[in-house]
């Protein structure tokens, strides 16, 4: 018994860490294995049918890459299991309408809800008004202003960006005197911009040989991306690296680099959009990473949404409950990287 | 031409003004606040902030809001306002920036931009003129569903430029002894846009009608035809800027154009454009986009950070007002 219980967990475990990271990918390990007996909750989650679960999904609007990436995810994860019915809501970034798309859900009575909030802190309220109606809430990304509003969350580390990012660009001028490098930051009204900036700024202090010369914010737009990385390239007419926040203001920054015939430093992006990913796999621009910020945290929202439901724990870990909070890696995109993140990234 | 009222310029002026060339009161202080901001600059960024490439970015950087601005003293000078413009750049660029635009070139994305503005001109210019709704509720509603169309035709995706004759306008080789097309054309819609409002009928007309609509219906002006064409010379203005931001970012976004109509009325007025109408002037409108681009441009040089930017470009619009205030109690006393 011991010993079966022990492998269902760990080929469970296998199945949804693979199926983690790449959403259209289907497990290759066999489906013959049998549940730990009777009707004791299994304790890991897989990807066989098992009690109807129906999930209520409410996300911002969908203006950029990144968001729309976050509801294909979500949708292609759900269509996935046989036992899922997915709720979703259209988007708003209206507080006040995303509190009642929430509220509709959780008269619904869906099993579990799924919330990606416009505004972490402005829709705790109704994460809290979900938990004590007996549905257990998974924060996506934005997170709440009280761990009661949710049971489980899972999203990016922004810290972490910014952190991967200095570390790479470090390790790439540490041998260089004198190293500059500038930061093209996203929306500084965003305290997500802030922890990615300080992530960078405390990589950087573990080389005394790189300063950071200049920083400017932009919009998480093209148009601001161009405007603000043009006038950079006038302020700092020589450095050797630069970081930009985002890959959809990058498509801006990379035009501003272009019309200005600039190749003297190199650049990483963040985010991970396919148009980054594809420039960097071609290597013929000064784009030579990415750092992720995965949507595909969305399609494992599903994953938990799921579990949570069915009473399981993660397949894989030790725990009977699924955790409290999962905090994804930002890993480094590179060349040598790129073919194995290219299915996950976003246009 | 009674219908204006023209602030009273300096007796000297008078052989200017044979001329035809006003030079107001107004635009002086605007140059002067150009000519300090240029030292400023000058002295902050001595290497940078004078270099030709530089000069180039700051009147590229102008263009794209400066034709925008150009139809929208037109609006203003008439009395009234066009809260869409920002959106009809968001829904012209990401319209012409589809694929099955591109697949026509050049000449596809060109003429699919400037058909989308004034398309949506003539929506206002309908709703204003014929259905008699307030400019500020039917651009305000023009505002909100072309932002809607341009997000549901992106589908929040950015839409990248392939087409190699436009990406190509936006660099070095393109320049036209040394000036980029993008200014040209910003250089020629100003031309075009103060030849319109100060040597044609067209020009007389928007002025009336901005002074005193019932006067110059009476005069046998047409004002609600008056008025429709002047919110598709808006739209026309935005489908340009469009196309020049479609060649300078290289793509097509549901965000293009973010907050254009604030920037767009904020340079008319500090131009001296009256927002109550009867008065309008392209030069100072001008001159009002290449007071914040250059701001802009010398807060980036100095490494500023936005928030500064923000609250300067508040005090300039203040001080700028003030000014202007005083020097036309002056001029008129």
């Amino acid at each position: 018994m011991p010993e079966t219980s022990r492998r269902h967990l760990l080929l469970g475990g296998a199945a949804v860490s693979a199926g983690a990271l790449l959403t259209a990918c289907t497990s290759n390990e066999p489906k013959n294995q049998t549940p730990a007996a009777g009707s004791a909750p299994a304790p890991g989650t897989d990807d066989k049918p098992g009690t109807p679960v129906t999930i209520g999904f409410a996300g911002p609007q969908a203006d950029h890459g990144w968001l729309n990436a976050i509801n294909d995810n979500a949708q292609q994860r759900a269509k996935k299991y046989a036992d899922v019915t997915l709720e979703i809501t259209e988007g708003s970034n209206e507080t006040a309408a995303q509190i009642g798309q929430v509220q509709t859900l959780i008269n619904k009575k869906v099993d579990v809800l799924v919330i990606l909030p416009a505004d972490g802190k402005a829709l705790t309220q109704v994460g809290l008004q979900a938990m004590n109606a007996g549905i257990p809430v998974v924060n996506l990304d934005r997170v709440f202003a009280s761990p009661q509003a949710y049971r489980c969350w899972i999203g990016g580390d922004n810290y972490g960006m910014g952190l991967n990012a200095g570390r790479f660009i470090g390790e790439q001028l540490k041998d260089k005197p004198n190293a500059t490098v500038i930061e093209l930051a996203g929306m500084d009204s965003l305290e997500l911009t802030r922890q990615r900036t300080q992530g960078f700024d405390d990589a950087l202090k573990n080389y005394p040989n790189i300063r950071k010369v200049a920083r400017q914010a932009a919009d998480f737009t093209v148009e601001s991306g161009q405007a603000k990385m043009a006038q950079l390239l006038q302020a700092q007419p020589k450095f050797d690296a630069l970081w930009n926040h985002d890959d959809d203001q990058g498509v801006g920054a990379l035009r501003a680099i272009a019309q200005a015939g600039r190749k003297d430093f190199l650049m990483v992006g963040g985010a991970g959009a396919k148009s980054a990913m594809d420039a960097i796999k071609a290597d013929d621009g000064v784009l030579k990473a990415t750092v992720l910020y995965p949507p595909t945290m969305a399609a494992s929202a599903i994953d938990l949404a799921r579990a949570l439901a069915q009473k399981k724990g993660i397949g894989g870990m030790a725990e009977l409950e699924i955790p409290a909070s999962i905090t994804l890696y930002s890993a480094v995109v590179t060349k040598d990287n790129v073919d194995e993140y290219l299915p996950t990234g976003f246009s | 031409m009674t219908l204006t009222t023209p602030a009273k310029a300096p007796a000297e002026d008078s052989r200017w003004r044979a001329l035809g060339i006003r030079a107001d009161v107004r635009n002086l202080s605007l140059l002067g606040v150009l000519a300090v901001l240029v030292t400023v600059g000058g002295l902050t960024r001595p290497a940078e902030f004078l270099a030709t490439s530089n000069l180039q970015l700051v009147l590229t950087q102008a263009s794209v809001i400066g034709v925008v601005t150009v139809g929208m003293t037109f609006v203003i000078t008439s009395g009234g306002i066009d809260l869409s413009v920002g959106a009809i750049v968001a829904l012209a660029s990401v319209w012409a920036t589809t694929l099955a635009t591109q697949e026509f070139g050049f000449a596809g994305i060109l003429f699919t931009a400037v058909a989308v503005g004034v398309g949506c001109g003539l929506v206002n210019g309908v709703l204003i003129a014929y259905g008699g709704m307030v400019p500020f509720i039917a651009t305000l509603a023009m505002l909100a569903s072309a932002r809607g169309l341009a997000l549901q035709i992106t589908d929040g995706r950015t839409q990248i430029v392939t087409v190699d004759a436009v990406l190509d306008l936006g660099v070095p080789d393109a320049y036209v002894l040394g000036i980029p097309p993008l200014v040209l054309v910003f250089a020629a819609v100003t031309a075009a846009g103060w030849l319109l409002l100060n040597r044609t009928t067209f020009g007389r007309r928007t002025v009336a009608v901005g002074g005193n609509p019932e006067a110059a219906r009476l005069a046998g002006i047409d004002v609600r035809r008056q008025r429709l064409l002047l919110y598709v010379l808006s739209g026309l203005c935005c489908g340009i800027a469009a196309f020049l931001l479609i060649v300078l970012a290289g793509s097509g976004q549901n965000t293009n154009g973010n907050l254009y109509e604030l920037d767009a009325i904020a340079a008319a007025i500090i131009g001296g454009t009256l927002l109550s109408g009867g008065r309008g002037t392209i030069v100072g409108s001008v001159l009002g986009v290449l007071v914040f681009t250059t701001i802009t441009n010398i807060f980036a040089l100095n490494n500023l950070q936005s928030d500064v930017q923000q609250i300067a470009k508040g005090a300039i619009i203040v001080a700028a007002v003030l000014v202007q205030r005083r020097s036309a109690r002056d001029s008129d006393t």
